[in-house]
């Protein structure tokens, strides 16, 4: 019996929430009494997740596995999770996590509740919460089958440490043509940017900001605070901003730990996207703004004198606390 | 080509959410309820393969008959049969099981389902499916095309978008991106009316278990009132004293 932890090494480290799982996963294996057991895919060095709670790393060195293919990659985890006879596995929030989660979940016949944001209230019945209704409720989940599998929402658990250390074993698979039916082609990358699926710190901006010229401020607060940009849905539908920065309950969820929204109202689905937020900050003119009831920190003004000020206030503030 | 769009009934993106009293269920009073937003981002795309390249299109809910308004609404968009599975939704394995063997029963070739609901957001459906019917999959797709028996479709990655190649059949999560928001379909009087003699099939579930239970639902915690800053020195003091964000 163990829990298995999927730890995604990319451009030569692995992900911080790959280090977020591998705390999530001792919490629970502690909860019952067991084993963590790492997978991952050609690392280099695996020693940091001992750091995490991980007492073992199977690494799977595949040379065509070093793109990611999700058919591919959920079953040599699924192979891996039946030879430690895990009765636990647990994934990250990622594009590439929830991409290969169902797949998984039907090579091991497994329950599977993503979105989930603490440990287990119960490990038997084996009981999780996970958010719904985009962020607008919470829901406590049952998985009745021997073998569960959690997708942990981001920055839910945050970063335990643990001293220890992970052994590493070598892993085989035996995959096959047909497990790569699906071809990677080209990958789009912005490589110098923070993006929304990894950033600690949101800078969303909406429509308040009057056209797309005016965007360069948000981007500046952005790199000062080492932050990802976002935008409002009428932004995006605009055009003013690209699709991808739309955050909501029809665009991206945001589960950051710091969400400033500048000149957004506050739609109702605007709130669900981002609720999941730790602290939310608004800045906006309008003091009758619904997001001033669902913010923690709030300064009511003009945007264009705000914003400014603010940015050259938070360098001096960085440079004096770096 | 037969395309086969999975929809699912949700509450519209307004909707405030409440649960019985002893919080076991949704409650649905006053609640309107649409097509989920991410199957119609499908479902125009699947209406765009029926104009150019003459696909048929099949929608198909698991779900009572509660939910067949919101199949007619997929009709009168365009859709040229609707199939009700005959149960309710518990989670979302049971549904892939489920629509899966309507899958295999109609031999499509492309299936589209939203990249996930917006009431229990689990993000499985389209998986599931995709594994229990052995086909291709590509989650969060962004664009779609189909050639013969090969499709090219985007998806979207965290920091990014990746172009995929594959062959049918082949089921996709779709979402906003597989076709503007402008170009989003809205029944027109016309539509409605066909709608009405299309046909909507009602099929007996094949009784798939479910795996999971939502057992039960709280909100989240009243928030207590937003703190002012009077100045943008007041509000970096509070960001990094009070929230301890900076």
């Amino acid at each position: 019996m163990s829990v298995v932890v999927y730890t995604e090494f990319e451009e030569g480290k692995f992900k911080k929430t790959a280090l977020e799982v591998a705390s999530y996963a001792k919490g629970i294996a502690n909860q019952m009494g067991t084993s963590v057991i790492a997978i991952t895919f050609n690392a280099d060095d695996t020693a940091v997740l001992g750091n995490y709670g991980v007492d073992k790393v199977l690494n799977l060195k595949e040379e065509q596995l070093n793109t990611f293919v999700a058919s591919a990659f959920a079953k040599a985890i699924a192979e891996a999770a039946q030879a430690e006879q895990a009765k636990v596995v647990v994934l990250s929030s990622s594009a590439n996590s929830n991409y290969l989660a169902p797949l998984l979940a039907v090579h091991l016949k497994a329950g599977y509740a993503s979105n989930v944001v603490a440990l287990p209230t119960s490990t038997d019945p084996f009981t999780v919460k996970r958010t719904a209704f985009t962020n607008k409720a919470f829901n406590h989940t049952v998985i009745s089958t021997d073998t569960k599998i959690i997708g942990l929402s981001k920055n839910a658990y945050g970063l335990k440490e643990h001293e220890g250390a992970a052994t590493e074993e070598a892993f085989s698979v035996s995959l096959g043509e047909d497990d790569f039916g699906v071809k990677v082609e080209n990958v789009d990358k912005a490589t110098d940017k923070v993006t929304i699926a990894d950033a600690e710190i949101v800078v969303s901006a909406g429509r308040g900001l009057k056209g797309p010229e005016n965007w360069e401020m948000v981007e500046e607060m952005a790199d000062i605070l080492g932050a990802a940009t976002a935008c409002s849905k009428p932004v995006s539908d605009l055009g003013w901003r690209p699709h991808s920065e739309h955050v909501g309950q029809t665009g991206k969820p945001v589960a950051a730990n710091l969400y400033i929204a500048i000149g957004i109202s506050g739609a109702i689905q605007h709130l669900a996207g981002i609720n999941a937020s730790k602290t939310k900050v608004v800045i906006n003119n309008d003091p009758e703004a619904p997001f001033f009831k669902a913010a923690d920190y709030g300064i009511v003004g003009d945007a264009f004198e705000i914003v400014p000020e603010l940015n050259e206030k938070l360098k001096a503030f960085k440079a004096s606390n770096s | 080509m037969k395309i086969l769009v999975c929809i699912s009934h949700v509450p519209d993106t307004t909707s405030k959410i409440n649960f019985n009293s002893d919080n076991t269920e949704f409650d649905t009073n006053g609640v309107q309820f649409v097509i989920n937003p991410n199957d119609e981002f499908g479902l125009t795309r699947a209406m765009w393969f029926k104009e150019k390249q003459n696909a048929t299109v099949d929608v198909v809910n698991v779900g009572g008959p509660e939910t067949e308004p919101t199949l007619r609404k997929a009709l009168a968009i365009g859709a040229d049969s609707a199939i009700r599975v005959n149960t309710s939704a518990l989670d979302g394995y049971q549904v892939a099981k489920e629509l899966a063997k309507v899958a295999q029963d109609g031999g499509y070739d492309l299936i589209i389902a939203g990249r996930e609901s917006i009431d229990y957001n689990g993000g499985m459906v389209p998986g599931m499916l995709a594994g229990l019917l052995g086909a291709s999959f590509v989650n969060k797709c962004i664009a779609l095309e189909v050639e013969g028996n090969s499709a090219t479709a985007v998806r979207e990655i965290d920091g990014g978008k990746e172009t995929l190649s594959t062959t049918l059949p082949l089921v996709i999560g779709g979402q906003k991106g597989l076709v503007e928001e402008s170009d989003l379909r809205i029944p027109n009087m016309r539509g409605i009316m066909m709608a009405r003699k299309k046909p909507l099939n009602v099929v007996e579930p094949q009784g798939a278990d479910a795996e999971t239970k939502a057992a039960s639902f709280e909100k989240p915690a009243p928030r207590g009132d937003v703190k002012l800053a009077e100045s943008v020195d007041e509000l970096i003091e509070m960001l990094h004293n009070d929230a301890k964000v900076i």
